[in-house]
């Protein structure tokens, strides 16, 4: 029992051995994980606004008046609510240039935003569909009766209300979509969990991955208050 | 003017409507009149297609709506619908809410639907709640501004879901007093209501719908003074005492 506890307690002073962070910043490993977490940010943003228009669009088609759009809706959501996001990157990077060659010439870093795209875009997609049958029907019927086309009464009348319903879900998905990006350790594209895990394998480990810890909690932290103000505002709104 | 001919709906094995045949000429206003579950809300929505009928026809101003490839959200620009539940679009302004209409299906533009839109709401004793969403406003207020909004499309026909059902007591009558008022102009009147009153006072017709037929068709006269179905008599007993 002492032994062990003695061990651990070594284990965790080590982390924070001076030598070693010496040694991170020697081999410049701050500078290292800033560079990949400028990716991350870039790989972010680009990857949330593709999942905002996916997820738009199939949760419109999922509530729409024709079935094929709703199984095609169907479909895309639960396949890639179903398997590995790892998975689907491995598969984009490695799998798809076999089926198709020409997209080998897809950077790693388009592959790691197109993977995070088309998983959150799944997961927007069920909150839109969600927050659209939240809308009491007879908006829709208000907005026909006023001679509105479907796609009119969507656009003006229904999704603007359903998207303050799907706001607080939506930062969540943004929250996620952040720590996501980290799967570039997958498919070797140096975003901060790359560059921390290299780091680590080449300098220390405490520092490397403490450090990029701290980072996403920075990035991920803010939004997930703002989720929770939204959603306490939704509250108080209804 | 707006014709049904041999109208049917089911809804499941419910069969809600049975071989309705009504013609609302131009300019008259008619009032329907039934208890719950009549199908008397289902006819008028036939009026405007918000429920497509099973079979038979409907047919606005000359345009069969129930056929393929009719010009459904055309015809619609010209035939408003005022619903029980109001509807609103509770994230606009109530002016919004009369323009919005306007500006996106008929190209009128922003300054002119405005305008028009100010005016209507004069007319129905709101123009200081132009600004106001229709949250802060009382359920006769919202409804008066519903009506409002199906006004600034500059409508040829009028529909009127039970207009008041959903009002507490003190707010139907500055409701009505709008309808009654609107009922003194040409524009053809389609009034799904239980208000009796409003019946004899704006009607001139008056059509007694139940179990998805049309049991009395005439003056509210005839209606109130002599019916010749036992069922409408049975009704009237019960809702004059």
């Amino acid at each position: 029992m002492s032994v062990g506890f003695s061990q651990w307690f070594s284990n965790i002073v080590y982390m924070f051995n001076l030598q070693h962070w010496q040694l991170f910043f020697q081999v410049g490993g701050l500078v290292g994980l800033l560079h990949g977490l400028l990716f991350t940010l870039e790989i972010s943003l680009l990857g949330l606004l593709f999942a905002l228009i996916l997820g738009v669009i199939f949760g419109v088609l999922a509530t729409s008046q024709w079935k094929v759009m709703r199984a095609v809706a169907r479909v895309y959501v639960e396949f890639f609510q179903n398997t590995p996001l790892m998975l689907q990157a491995i598969f984009i990077a490695f799998g798809l240039p076999i089926v198709w060659p020409a997209a080998r010439h897809i950077p790693l870093f388009m592959v790691i935003v197109i993977a995070v795209s088309l998983y959150h875009g799944a997961y927007i997609s069920e909150a839109v569909r969600a927050g659209i049958q939240s809308i009491h029907r007879g908006q829709l019927e208000a907005s026909l009766s006023q001679g509105m086309t479907y796609v009119q009464a969507m656009r003006y009348v229904v999704i603007p209300q359903a998207l303050r319903v799907v706001l607080p879900p939506l930062t969540n998905q943004a929250v996620n979509l952040i720590k996501n990006t980290s799967i570039g350790v997958a498919i070797g594209f140096a975003e901060l969990m790359y560059q921390a895990k290299m780091y680590s394998d080449m300098a220390a480990t405490g520092p490397s991955f403490l450090l990029a810890a701290l980072m996403y909690f920075i990035l991920c932290f803010p939004l997930a208050r703002l989720a929770k103000r939204l959603e306490d505002k939704a509250e108080v709104n209804n | 003017m707006i014709e049904l001919k041999n109208v049917e709906k089911y809804f499941g094995q419910n069969h809600v409507l049975k071989d309705v045949n009504l013609l609302v000429p131009t300019g008259q206003k008619i009032v329907i009149i039934g208890p719950s579950g009549s199908g008397k809300s289902t006819m008028i929505r036939c009026m405007n297609l918000l429920e497509h009928p099973t079979s038979g026809s409907v047919t606005v101003d000359g345009v069969e709506i129930t056929a393929k490839k009719a010009p459904v959200a055309k015809v619609r620009q010209s035939v408003a619908m005022v619903f029980q539940q109001f509807n609103l679009y509770p994230h606009k302004t109530v002016l919004e809410n009369l323009t919005l209409a306007p500006t996106v299906v008929q190209g009128v533009s922003k300054a002119e639907a405005v305008d028009s839109g100010m005016a209507y709401l004069e007319r129905v004793g709101l123009s200081d709640k132009a600004q106001a969403y229709p949250a802060q406003l009382s359920g006769g207020q919202q409804q008066r501004v519903a009506i409002a909004r199906a006004l600034n499309m500059h409508p040829r026909i009028l529909l009127f879901d039970e207009p008041t059902s959903a009002l507490d007591p003190e707010m139907i009558q500055e409701v009505l007093d709008v309808i009654v008022g609107l009922a003194q102009e040409g524009i053809t009147m389609v009034v799904v209501t239980h208000e009796m009153g409003f019946a004899r006072q704006a009607a001139d017709r008056v059509v007694f719908v139940d179990d998805g037929q049309i049991l009395e068709d005439g003056t509210p006269e005839h209606f109130f003074e002599n019916p010749t179905n036992e069922r409408t008599k049975l009704f009237l007993s019960k809702i004059l005492r």
